[in-house]
């Protein structure tokens, strides 16, 4: 009997639990975005990107709101973990009632939610890379980052400048890394590129230069494309260094971060890679259209967080200004919003020029990289 | 195979695996003191390291190390006064499960307290450029410094254990605790130091190695997994059976890149120590016997 | 008057379960179902967790690896295309036995997919032998031992799944369709059918809890606490104290996989870190913070901490508060938060056998 009646009272205090929230309706000229943001856990690109959100709330209500609308803010930490997504998905659109979700920050994670945003009919503007998530078309799912498709054909591109045909294709364990691992080997015949070894490594790994001696080993090898976002990306740079080897390498879109630079040291000196413009926006020509938007972006965030900023912000940063002006455009009516998002034209973001189409949610295209290298430490447009 | 690439293969083995071994060994202290596993042993590595880096900014590479294992130590010291020292009798279960929730503690203290990205201390001698050659291979100066380091702290415990007075009262401990108590040794205060020990031997590693492998809030998980595998391949309290086995492990991981995908890697290695498991319940150089007659 | 004791609070758990639902759709807030539906499934886990930790006393620091069998098993086979095998033997005897899905992909080419029933049972019958081949030499093993052994054994698993291009890498299966169980009700995501989930998911729960419940009460119950006792006495008085252990490893492992399968297809899919670590970690914890041998409290917390943490309850702290309740509860009170029944686990001497 006693079990019972405990029972009953820890079965009210959960009823209690379940009540609290449900107070703390909404007001109605709010308009609410949700983001699914991997802030924790072993991708580490949801710190730049909740930096942004919230920067960039901060700025935009304190300015009056949208169409005097106010908005609020809503960051879940995923921690990178998809069934995690999965719930705060569902948590944002039927409790919170969000106007639309930004994130989540992992392919993996995006993926998993596609089809609760086009159930729902919820905008999700994903700032994961994986070109799966917007192709093929989704209604209601679009993408800021730039396409992977678009980084390997820039990178083979130059290797066809340079004269190198066989190549080594070492990525991390992450669904940015799975991605490109893809795309390498799937358009590498475009470009007569023969990838002669693919390796995967793990995010967590410490030292990789018993990998580093069995590429070395293959002599047929020109060049080694190093696809990854994780910080073990640095690790294969310095090891490749290390061992006296000094072929060509090549990093992805995942490099764009200068802490990586500082991690592989002196290792990461010429090596070149495409990425978003934002990571020279001081070095761009005063005429290059993107130039205000990255400086403005660069310093804000530089300012208000003491870090530098990197391109994973910027991709969220893209997503809200985005939403924005969309809905400054049509006003809050999400159906419309998702048709001025999708025949949105000319939308100058970090990430390069925007036009999206009803075929094309991304809305970006080979133009939006240039290929970059390592001087000094610092990054630098690469200059043949 | 070329020789230069075998060498470069056994290199990178002997690094992995004297990394290992020094994790398995912080384990093999606490283990012979209280027959407690610390799984919290990794993060004594993350500690060194995280600290060290820090305190880079205010004295030179030497003296912010030092500061940095004494930090960790105090930390190891003050993990067992709280956590440990009082409880009576624990079971194995209960303190594997206390020990991974230090463990989670101190991660996610530290991921607060440094934030999510990645670090590193500078390299010692040259930059991440710098290599020696040794017999046609080039390698990291650094790895030989880890090397170096990690055998001069397997050869300093040994004698410690076997010449000093206070080592002899830890492995008196080891060996019986009541009778360790009834010879007059606090066992409490030995429990601390093992800890203590433990913990500064984590700390040094994971500063040493920080410009190889980089510091960051959860790099201790994985560190812990792989020394707590060797630990118990080489048999859980045998120092020098820790050695041979974070050599051996480390050799193959590294030549089985050779054949395997890397990605693989791990699998294999954990599929190595079940098979050793079934085989030898003891570990490869654990005795059955001494195992049975452990009182923890 | 056993009987009553026995199935009233499972009465009452139903009742609850009833209530909750009725309470939430009156007052508009059915959503909270979502995540009382996924918690439901952890918590089939980590009861049948709790019964060979708590009951046989053996640790298994890789329950999350049967969890990941079961639900990339039936994700892989329900969602992969098989189109390429289709002139196979075994392939042509599963379509004449209508085990096969004819649909088309996105793209509009034809899919070739096995049905989720026959993926599901394929899954939860691997996960079975797994565990009798894996029990049979780790149950052998002890203290320190067995934890890196079942460790180990997660481990592979994190990493097949991590690595493998059938189970989807480190993106993990996406996409992966409902679980029809009877014509009209099929485990899926879908907005619509949350109600009908929440009661696939806490009747599947009810059901295991009866199950153990009746597994600890029965010969093979005492035999286990016997075992927990001191396992050297209780070969002595002729328990064959192995086979008892082998057959709580092999249930556990197929609650697990049962977990897996089906929150696999209510999520819409899986991704690696379900398999990892630290999600074993998390089930012993859990265990643990219930109170081991403490069948009702280990469900309790199931729920509750399963609930809370899926919510986003502890923003980016949610490890950290993890970490903090599973020290305080293990510090001082050994026997769980709600030690309804207390059982002294954690000494070797027991009187209740």
């Amino acid at each position: 009997m006693k079990n019972i009646v405990k029972k009953a009272v820890v079965a009210i205090a959960a009823v209690g639990m379940l009540a609290l929230p449900g107070l703390q309706a909404a007001m109605a000229d709010t308009i609410k975005i949700g983001a699914i943001l991997a802030v924790t856990g072993p991708s580490f690109l949801g710190v730049p990107e909740a930096n942004t959100l919230k920067m960039l709330t901060d700025e935009l209500n304190a300015r009056g709101g949208l169409n005097g609308n106010k908005v609020e803010l809503i960051i879940k930490d995923s921690g990178g973990v998809p069934e995690k997504a999965i719930s705060f998905a569902k948590q944002l659109i039927e409790e919170e009632k969000v106007f639309a979700i930004i994130g989540p920050s992992t392919s993996g994670a995006t993926m998993k939610i596609k089809n609760i945003a086009e159930q729902s009919e919820t905008l999700l503007l994903s700032c994961a890379a994986a070109e799966v998530i917007v192709n093929p078309v989704a209604k209601w799912v679009f993408k800021t980052p730039q396409m992977d498709s678009d980084a390997v054909r820039k990178i083979y591109m130059e290797m066809n400048k340079m004269n190198i045909s066989k190549i080594a294709v070492v990525v991390g364990n992450t669904g940015f890394g799975q991605a490109g691992k893809g795309q390498l080997l799937e358009i590498a015949p475009e470009y007569g590129i023969d990838v002669v070894i693919s390796e995967v490594y793990d995010k967590a790994a410490t030292d990789l230069s018993a990998v580093v001696a069995k590429l070395m080993a293959n002599k047929d090898i020109q060049a080694v494309v190093n696809w990854s976002i994780v910080p073990a990306q640095s690790i294969i740079i310095k090891n490749i260094r290390q061992a006296g080897w000094d072929v060509p390498i090549f990093q992805s879109h995942g490099f764009g971060n200068i802490k990586f630079v500082q991690a592989a040291g002196d290792a990461a000196e010429g090596v070149i890679f495409p990425a978003g413009r934002l990571l020279v926006a001081d070095v761009l020509p005063e005429d290059n259209p993107q130039k205000e938007v990255l400086v403005k972006y660069k310093n804000d965030y530089e300012s208000k967080f003491k870090e530098d900023a990197s391109t994973f912000g910027g991709h969220a940063y893209d997503a809200f200004k985005i939403l924005c002006r969309a809905i400054e455009q049509v006003g809050v009516d999400k159906h419309k919003v998702r048709e001025a998002i999708e025949n949105m034209k000319g939308f100058v973001g970090t990430g390069g020029v925007f036009n999206f189409t009803p075929e094309n949610h991304n809305g970006l295209g080979l133009d939006a990289f240039e290929m970059m290298t390592v001087k000094d430490g610092k990054f630098t447009l690469y200059q043949k | 195979m070329e020789l230069s690439l075998f060498l470069q293969y056994l290199f990178a083995g002997i690094t992995y695996g004297i990394i290992y071994a020094i994790v398995a060994i912080g384990f093999n202290i606490i283990y012979n003191t209280t027959g407690i596993i610390n799984f919290a042993q990794g993060e004594f590595l993350m500690l060194g390291g995280m600290i060290s880096i820090s305190l880079l900014h205010f004295m030179p590479l030497p003296a912010a190390i030092t500061v940095a294992v004494v930090i960790t130590m105090l930390v190891g010291a003050l993990i067992e006064i709280v956590f440990i020292r009082w409880i009576e009798n624990p079971s194995v279960l209960r303190m594997i499960v206390i020990t991974i929730g230090i463990s989670i503690i101190i991660r996610e203290a530290a991921l607060h307290i440094w934030g999510e990205s990645v670090r590193a201390l500078p390299y010692f001698i040259g930059s991440a450029v710098t290599s020696v050659s040794i017999l046609g291979t080039k390698i990291s100066p650094q790895v030989l410094i880890v090397i170096g380091v990690c055998s001069v702290v397997v050869v300093f415990l040994s004698f410690f254990f076997k010449f000093t007075s206070i080592g002899r009262e830890m492995r008196a401990c080891a060996a019986n605790r009541r009778a360790a108590t009834l010879c007059g040794i606090n066992v409490k205060n030995m429990v601390t130091f093992s800890f203590m020990l433990s913990a500064g031997i984590g700390a040094l590693a994971g500063a040493v190695m920080s410009p190889i492998t980089y510091s960051q809030y959860d790099n201790g998980t994985g560190l812990a997994i792989k020394g707590f595998t060797v630990a118990i391949m080489g048999g859980l309290g045998n120092s020098p059976g820790a050695v041979a086995a974070g050599l051996m492990l480390g050799i193959i991981e590294a030549f089985s890149i050779s054949v395997l995908p890397l990605a693989f890697q791990d699998a294999v290695a954990i599929a190595i120590l079940l098979i050793i498991l079934f085989i030898r319940p003891h570990g490869l150089f654990g005795s059955s016997e001494a195992a049975r007659l452990k009182e923890f | 008057m056993e009987f009553i004791k026995r199935y009233l609070p499972i009465a009452g758990l139903l009742g609850i379960v009833i209530g909750v639902q009725l309470l939430t759709s009156a007052t508009d807030t059915a959503y909270y179902l979502t995540q009382l539906t996924m918690a439901a499934y952890y918590s089939l886990l980590i009861i049948g967790l709790c019964v060979l930790m708590g009951y046989a006393g053996q640790i298994s620091l890789g329950h999350a690896g049967f969890f990941a069998i079961g639900g990339y098993l039936s994700a892989a086979l329900t969602s992969n295309d098989f189109s390429a095998y289709r002139e196979t033997a075994v392939m042509r005897f599963m379509d004449t036995a209508g085990l096969l899905l004819h649909r088309q992909s996105l793209y509009g080419e034809p899919l070739l997919n096995i049905q989720p029933w026959p993926a599901c049972i394929i899954a939860v019958v691997v996960a079975i032998i797994i565990a009798f081949l894996l029990g049979i030499p780790v149950l052998k093993l002890k203290g320190h031992y067995l934890a890196m052994a079942t460790l180990g054994f997660g481990i592979i698993i994190f990493r097949v799944a991590l690595a493998a291009e059938f189970f989807g890498e480190a993106d993990g299966i996406s996409e992966v369709p409902p679980f029809q169980l009877f014509p009209g009700v099929s485990v899926t995501g879908d907005f619509s059918d949350r109600v009908q989930n929440y009661y696939i998911a806490w009747g599947l729960l009810l059901l295991g809890l009866v199950l153990l419940l009746n597994l600890i009460h029965s010969r093979v119950g005492r035999a286990l606490r016997s075992i927990h006792g001191s396992e050297e006495a209780s070969e002595a008085i002729g328990v064959n104290t192995a086979r008892y252990k082998l057959y709580t490893f092999v249930i556990s492992a197929a609650f697990a996989a049962i977990a897996g399968s089906f929150l696999t297809h209510y999520n819409g899919g899986i991704g690696p870190s379900e398999a990892g670590v630290m999600k074993s970690v998390r089930y012993v914890a859990i265990v643990a913070v219930g109170g081991m041998a403490n069948l009702w409290g280990v469900l309790i917390m199931g729920i509750l901490l399963n609930f809370m943490s899926l919510r986003g309850m502890f923003g980016t702290y949610d490890d950290a508060v993890f970490g903090v309740i599973l020290i305080l509860i293990m510090l001082f009170a050994p026997q769980g938060i709600l030690s309804l029944r207390i059982r002294n686990i954690f000494r070797t001497k027991r009187n209740d056998t």
